[in-house]
Formats: C-alpha cells, structure tokens, sequence
C-alpha cells in the first residue's frame, strides 16, 4: 500500500517523471549487446589469455572443475554459432538481472 | 581477466576466497545504505549491463583484445558496495554456468574485478571529481579516469599473485611489466565505454547516478522534492 500516498508522489517514488522506461531501455541495451553485438566482438585472445600464451604458462589452466552448462558461451544443439552465442547472452544477461534484483530486494527490505 | 581454474596454487586460491568473502561480506551491510526503493532496480539492470558489455571484446592490438571490466562503472553509476555485489554476481554466474573463470578461482577473480577494480575505480572518481568544477557533467570524465586506473590495477594485482603463487615459475618483473603493458591500452577501451555510459545515463537521469549525486545542484521548484 506504500507508493499511494499524496498526488504524483507514487510516480516520482517509481522513477520520476519518465516513469520505468529509462529502465527498459537499459534493458533493451544490455541484450542488444548481449544478444547480437556479441556476434561481432573480437576473437582474438583477452589481454590475460595473452600474456599467458606470451609467458608459456596458458597451460597451467585446468580443465574446468565446473563445466558449465553455457560452457564457450554457447548452447548445446544449437549448430548457428552466432545464434547460440546471441541465445547463451540473452539467457546469461537475464539471469544476472533476476539475482541482481532479487539481491537487491533483499538487501532493501532488511536495511528498513 | 578471468582467472581460469588451475592458475593459482591451492593455497593461494583459498586466501583469495577468504579475501572475497570479507570483501563481499562487508558489501552486503554497506549496500544497504546504497540501495533504495529507486536505486534496486538500477543496481540489477547495471550487473546485467556488465554481463553483456564483458560479451563485447574490442581489439587492442595485434593479436590481442580486451573488454569492459566494469568496476568503475558500477559504483559510480550504483554505489561502490553495491557495484561490489554487482561484479560478484557477474563473475558467480560466469563461473557456473559459463565456465568463464575457473569456480576454484572465483574468489580470485572476485578480489581482481570485484574489489580492486571497484575500489580502485571508485577512488580515482571521488578524487578527480574533488577537483572538476562541481555540475553534473564532471561525472562522465571523472569515471573515465576511474576506469582507466581500474583496469592495470587489477591486472598488476593478478600478476603479483601468478608470481608469488601461481603453478608455473614465471619471474615476477616479467609477468607484471606484460599484464600492465597491454592492460593499459584495455583500460583505454575502458574509460571510454565507462565515460560514455555514464555521461548517457546523466543526461536522461542524473539524479539515479551514485556518483554524480553531490554535483547535483539543488532543486530549484521546492514541490519537486521527494519527502525523504
């Protein structure tokens, strides 16, 4: 019942004067990167994948104690590389945001 | 950056997560004092921004890429604390469901992005934002230096923990010189991701922007104010 109180008070409580859609806009951007962009990004290796290749130690990496199920950020079954890379994105952008905000809800509601 | 399982001798790997967990458990109280009924839903749509923008690897140079951390951003954008938790959860679900960052080594990596790159990107902002004139728009610089900083603070940290622990003798000049070397020329590509966003989302709300809160002037119309 809280967020009911005087005129437009509930409104500016939920976001101000654009109510939430700066929020799905910045959603809409995350899974754009997420989804498609990905497909664009560079191969080549990151700068620590670098440097331990340079250095000869990459193989020092272990095989994965867990193998994820989006392991190679990728899908099992799906044979399109970009599709399953945009699919494991969109799949691993939705989870971080749900225990994002279930986390976030949390802590809120035990700081009152 | 992420660290893969393996890198780090066993003991190192359990002092790290030890670190991460006092890191993350003190992140846990001080976000309360971040978050609010406005701030919650940013802080979840921040670590799904920073799951997807670290999709997004740039090239740096020959042969080799790099991608937002991440660090900066968050806590100038949410809050340090909570960019803290932010980071933890993007590095958590990485671990297990991606098998980016080896789970053995989450605290590692955990105590690279989610501590040192927060903290160390957070700091570089409060100082530079200390010296710029005092309007909202100082924010997007100050948080490019943030991130600037951020990124070979990490690296330098990763190195000096593969030289003193790490499973193949590399010398400790030698891996720190080359994980800063090409870690500033990522944490170009991270100051200008990191000034870019937060000088967008300035623009469209400046007043959901942690950082950029004390560079709010006050409200000019008094019924605009929100009861506290």
């Amino acid at each position: 019942m809280s967020g009911h109180g005087t005129m437009g008070a509930p409104a500016a409580r939920l976001g101000g004067r654009r109510g939430p859609a700066w929020w799905l806009v910045g959603l809409g951007v995350a899974l754009l990167c997420a989804g498609v962009l990905s497909g664009f990004a560079s191969a080549s290796p990151d700068g620590l994948e670098w440097v331990t290749e340079r250095l000869g130690f990459s193989a020092a990496a272990a095989e994965p104690v867990v193998a994820g199920p989006l392991a190679g950020y990728q899908v099992a079954g799906v044979t399109d590389g970009a599709l399953s890379g945009g699919l494991a994105g969109v799949v691993g952008t939705l989870v971080v945001l749900a225990v994002g905000l279930l986390l976030a809800r949390l802590l809120r509601r035990s700081a009152a | 950056m992420h660290v893969p399982d393996g890198f780090l001798s066993l003991p190192a790997s359990l002092a790290t997560g030890v670190v991460a967990a006092a890191g993350v458990g003190l992140a846990l109280r001080g976000a309360r004092r971040e978050l609010d009924e406005r701030t919650s839903p940013l802080a979840g749509l921040v670590a799904a921004f920073v799951f997807a923008a670290q999709m997004l690897n740039f090239p740096v140079a020959a042969g080799t890429s790099g991608h937002l951390l991440g660090g900066a951003l968050a806590a100038v954008l949410v809050g340090p604390w909570t960019a803290t938790l932010c980071l933890t959860v993007v590095l958590a679900v990485q671990a297990l469901l991606f098998a980016d960052g080896g789970v053995t080594a989450l605290g590692t990596n955990i105590v690279l992005m989610g501590l040192v790159g927060v903290w160390v990107g957070w700091g570089a902002f409060v100082a530079v934002r200390r010296v710029l004139p005092q309007r909202p728009a100082s924010a997007a610089p100050a948080a490019s230096v943030g991130g600037l900083l951020s990124v070979p603070a990490a690296a330098a940290v990763f190195a000096l923990l593969f030289g003193v622990a790490g499973t193949v003798p590399v010398p400790l000049d030698v891996v720190v010189g080359a994980m800063v070397g090409v870690h500033v020329l990522i944490g170009l590509g991270e100051a200008v991701i990191t000034g870019l966003v937060v000088s967008a989302v300035v623009a469209v709300r400046p007043d959901l922007v942690y950082g950029a809160r004390p560079l709010l002037q006050r409200p000019a119309v008094p019924s605009e104010r929100v009861p506290a």
